[in-house]
């Protein structure tokens, strides 16, 4: 086996092999430590000598390691270290089973963790991936990720390894860590350009999953939905040099429309099945963006309509701004403005953007100008702010070229 | 050797150098790849470990406390905005000549008109660790 061959094997057996074991003890925390020693001798063993059950060989080291760290540690523990020997001998069950990776996704998305902690725990346990690479694709020392997964790992500590009793009460914050997870992928930016591992790509690997497992939770397939459907945008999103191309200038022949279409059919399913939330909502919207042929040709006012409903669930005022931008292409850049009076979001470089986007469109470019280089002042993203300080300079640009008399439109016009 | 190579914000030495937002927008753009182009040197030749851009003045913070009391937390816009840290670059390079040529590089990234900024960078050595052999 090729080294690659043997790193990508193991990525797919390492949730399966955690989830063995942490079903025999019952716990996560041990049973992960075991686990990532056991992927460590097989990243250096199995390129020489492949073994015939790779899935068998990391189950039996992991448990061989658990049950020489619970004789190291503590003699009472004996219940423990049977159950993690039985393992080694083999039971009928030793297979992996079905639910294992599920289990293992609502520990790691569980309340107790903030999301800068169980977003790294989900990835290696039950993403497969390695601390450095999850280290890479957050710009962190490899020692500064692997200190917070241990950390999340002690805040599990004594967790039973089980299914909660009511599954669907327990969705709703694993939904919102990877849909976190997503957003992170498809905006991150920061820095030099380095080999980061897909973290939107892994979102939907993840998402899928947890909709294979759980077909009738709406909010899932709604996120699943929304996240195809979003993601089908990314091949027009970059161009060649990697700056960012708005929405309304994207070239729509180059969007995956085979997701588009598996994004569409599950949105339908799932709208079509009653309770419709956030996931449902926002998967609408990217729904009728997707199915336009041109920006100026979708269905605004649907787009608006989506996130009033939203706006009344979530009482969010980010989706304000949404809404703001669609009623503008409706009603008018005027119209669109007056939903953003009195708006409370403080040094939201957002608010400032679909601003000067909107003044733009009234013709006050100087306004605008300033808007953009507000909105480049207080964005957090390098390539963001790249764009916005280009759209400054160009409104700027624009403004100066102007008749004088004309530069500023009178008030109220 | 690790070098930081600071860059403050707006102090350039280019007289009469507008904002960035004022450029023409070419000009903005040539700039812009300038800085990718420079990192992307940098990563090839092993050199770069790091670079970063630091959002804007406007959204700095200063925090002061004397452990006990609630933290004193001052909010910008701050008058001497262009002595802030606008972003730097980390380099680990064979010499400090390597680190000023570097620097240089840096210094003259293209204007309005193309014309080099000229901008200060101030080029501060990463303490390590001692040698294990002394």
């Amino acid at each position: 086996m090729t080294r690659p061959d043997v790193e990508e094997l193991l990525r797919q057996l390492a949730p399966q092999a955690l989830g063995a074991v942490a079903r025999r003890t019952g716990e996560l925390a041990d049973a992960e430590d075991a686990v990532q020693e056991a992927l460590a001798a097989a990243a250096l063993q199995w390129p020489a000598d492949p073994p015939g059950n790779p899935l068998g060989w990391l189950i039996a080291v992991a448990s061989r390691r658990l049950v020489d760290e619970y004789r190291r540690t503590d003699a009472r523990r004996r219940r423990e270290e049977l159950a993690a020997s039985w393992s080694i001998h083999g039971r009928p069950d030793d297979g992996p089973q079905a639910d294992d990776s599920l289990v293992l996704l609502f520990l790691c998305c569980d309340d107790v963790l903030s999301p800068t902690l169980s977003i790294p725990l989900t990835l290696r346990a039950v993403g497969g991936l390695t601390t450095r690479e999850i280290a890479a694709a957050y710009l962190v020392p490899e020692t500064t990720m692997a200190q917070r997964i241990s950390r999340a790992k002690a805040k599990l500590r004594g967790r039973r390894f089980e299914l909660p009793a009511d599954p669907s009460s327990r969705v709703r914050p694993v939904c919102e860590v990877l849909y976190l997870l997503f957003n992170e992928g498809y905006t991150s930016s920061t820095g030099p350009e380095l080999s980061r591992v897909d973290l939107s790509g892994e979102a939907i690997r993840l998402t899928r999953m947890l909709h294979g497992q759980l077909p009738d939770e709406p909010d899932v397939a709604g996120l699943l939905a929304l996240m195809l459907l979003t993601d089908a945008r990314r091949p027009a999103r970059a161009s060649a040099d990697g700056a960012l191309v708005p929405l309304a200038q994207q070239d729509r022949s180059l969007w995956d429309h085979e997701l588009v279409r598996e994004g569409i059919v599950l949105l339908n399913t799932t709208l079509a099945a009653g309770r419709i939330g956030e996931y449902q909502l926002l998967a609408s919207v990217a729904a009728l963006h997707d199915e336009a042929r041109s920006y100026d040709t979708t269905r605004w006012s649907e787009i608006a309509k989506a996130y009033a409903k939203l706006e009344s669930l979530t009482g969010n005022p980010m989706v304000r701004l949404n809404r703001a931008v669609a009623v503008a292409m409706v009603d008018g850049a005027e119209a669109g403005l007056r939903l953003l009076e009195g708006l409370e979001l403080h040094d939201s470089h957002r608010l400032h953007a679909v601003r000067a986007h909107l003044l733009e469109e009234t013709g006050d470019l100087a306004a605008a100008s300033q808007e953009y280089a507000a909105a480049a002042a207080r964005t957090a993203n390098a390539r963001e702010r790249d764009y916005l300080v280009e759209q400054a300079a160009r409104t700027s640009a624009l403004c100066a070229a102007a008749p004088p008399d004309t530069r500023v439109k009178p008030a109220g016009e | 050797m690790r070098y930081m190579l600071l860059q403050a914000y707006g102090a350039v030495e280019l007289e009469d150098c507008l904002p960035m937002t004022e450029w023409a927008p070419e000009d903005v753009r040539a700039h812009i790849d300038f800085q990718h182009l420079l990192n992307a040197e940098l990563l090839d030749s092993g050199e770069l470990v790091d670079a970063q851009g630091l959002a804007g003045p406007d959204v700095a913070k200063f925090v002061v406390s004397d452990g006990v009391n609630p933290p004193r937390i001052i909010d910008g816009p701050y008058p001497e905005s262009k002595e802030l840290l606008a972003g730097y670059r980390l380099v680990d390079v064979d010499s400090l000549d390597r680190a000023l040529e570097i620097a240089a590089r840096s210094s003259a990234a293209p204007g309005p008109g193309g014309a080099p900024i000229r901008q200060p960078i101030e080029v501060r050595q990463v303490l390590g660790a001692p040698d294990p052999e002394v």
